[in-house]
């Protein structure tokens, strides 16, 4: 009878530590905003993520302040102005990864579905990308559009002409386990 | 048999236990692993200036910023002077960012035809994480030199040395919040040459000042500089100045208000005619527009 105990705890326990988790070795959020007067571009090594290949989940979190930008002064006013980064310092995601295999090689076509949140507005998502496995390694890659609308990002009449309605984001994650 | 069954039901429950650990929200797991990192506060004020005085800010790196300010006359001038609007006092200036905390500026403002040239050092810098920092301390210094009048048109044997004076400030700020920032100034004005009936060489002021911001790119300023130790027949006044601050890309336009129509140090601490209640307000505006000289990457 002990034996069974035994066993099943065992095996609760293997089970709970074989999810085998990747964590980010490096990692870039790049977007860029194509408007009628000035392209904008910024890019963000700091993001981190962990994505638990058994289960699907992956989870990231991407540091506000850390664009970097062309001009000083537009990351001033991305921080201050349309970000407000002092109220909201993150944006996240939280969500699974959907249609991998672990054991196929090769870019392979994925979903990610989630909770996206930027200036503290969260959303449902779907973000299709790539992912491609490798010896103890996983990157992912996503390329998708960010409407500032639809987190409620406010760009004044003022410089609409400069800053995009719509962003392109970048996104790659190399992990590792 | 039913010892038995517990047992089971026992087990399973410490299996599924162990499951559910490794369920945990990965977004949690994600945030406790995250190092601490020192961040600096940003945007305590949007320009160098607060009304006409020096904010604690500093351009950053590269950064080239062309000040363009204006001082009208008197509003309790009438309607004849069209309300102090048809006289203007000028300073034009540039200021360089040679590091994110060092900066170097020089001008010309109208008012007794003053040169000035300035440096500043943010000393300390506003942040939290690995330490934690309630205020950024900027430290300034400039020189000025008032060229009026003529050599010919004054009533002694001027030198070049007669006309030059020093300012020396800390500018200590903390931002509360995105909303409110305040500011402390402690200032020594030195003039090489004084009436000494109605002035020291060294004048000691404090002042203070702060800004509310209403929207992203609007804000309301003010300022005034208490002077100390001011001798009985000095005709001057304490500068007190209101604002408000519009910023747009690359422009901050700051509209004022004040009873100083200088715009250096010497001429608006310790030279202030006007006499800010009895209506001797200038209305002016200064106007900034950033360049980025050399790239971040």
């Amino acid at each position: 009878m002990n034996k069974l105990f035994c066993v099943l705890v065992g095996i609760g326990t293997v089970v709970s530590t074989y999810a085998q988790k990747f964590t980010t070795e490096k990692s870039s959020i790049v977007f860029f905003s194509d408007a009628a007067l000035e392209d904008i571009t910024a890019s963000n090594l700091k993001a981190i993520s962990i994505f638990d290949a058994t289960k699907g989940e992956v989870a990231f979190s991407v540091p506000i302040k850390e664009f970097e930008f062309e001009k000083a002064l537009m990351k001033e006013h991305f921080n201050e102005k349309y970000l407000e980064s002092e109220k909201f310092p993150k944006a996240t995601f939280q969500g699974v990864f959907e249609g991998y295999t672990v054991s196929q090689g090769g870019a392979q076509p994925v979903t990610a579905k989630g909770k996206l949140t930027i200036h503290g507005v969260t959303r449902e998502v779907v973000i299709p990308g790539t992912l491609e496995f490798s010896a103890g390694k996983v990157v992912a890659k996503a390329k998708f559009i960010v409407k500032l609308e639809d987190y409620k990002i406010k760009i004044p009449q003022i410089v609409w002409q400069n800053i995009a309605e719509e962003v392109e984001v970048t996104i790659e994650f190399n992990y590792q386990s | 048999m039913m010892k038995r069954m517990i047992r089971v039901g026992v087990s399973i429950a410490f299996m599924m236990a162990g499951l559910g650990l490794s369920a945990q929200d990965l977004l949690s797991e994600l945030e406790s692993a995250e190092s601490k990192q020192q961040e600096y506060t940003t945007a305590t004020f949007k320009s160098t200036r607060l009304v006409n005085g020096q904010t604690m800010e500093t351009k950053h790196k590269g950064a080239l910023e062309f000040i363009f300010a204006h001082r009208f006359g008197a509003v309790n001038e009438g309607i004849y002077e069209l309300f102090g609007l048809d006289q203007a006092y000028v300073r034009l200036g540039l200021e360089y960012g040679i590091t994110d905390r060092l900066g170097v500026g020089f001008g010309r403002n109208s008012v007794d035809k003053t040169m000035d040239g300035y440096v500043r050092y943010k000393l300390l810098r506003q942040g939290t994480g690995v330490r934690n920092i309630p205020v950024t301390i900027t430290g300034f210094g400039n020189m000025a030199i008032r060229t009026s009048p003529k050599k010919e048109d004054a009533t002694f044997d001027i030198t070049l040395e007669d006309r030059i004076s020093y300012t020396t400030q800390l500018l200590i700020a903390r931002k509360f919040s995105s909303r409110l920032s305040l500011q402390l100034m402690p200032t020594l004005v030195h003039k090489n040459t004084v009436d000494a009936t109605i002035e020291n060489n060294d004048q000691w002021a404090l002042g203070v000042g702060g800004r509310i911001k209403l929207t992203g790119s609007l804000a309301l300023t003010s300022e005034y500089y208490y002077r100390f130790d001011v001798p009985d027949a000095n005709p001057y006044y304490n500068s007190l100045g209101f604002g408000i601050d519009i910023e747009t890309g690359g422009h901050v336009f700051q509209l004022v208000m004040s009873n100083s129509r200088g715009l250096t140090e010497r001429a608006f601490i310790t030279e202030t005619t006007g006499q800010f209640f009895d209506g001797d307000i200038h209305l002016g505006f200064n106007v900034t527009r950033t360049f980025q000289l050399k790239k971040e990457r």
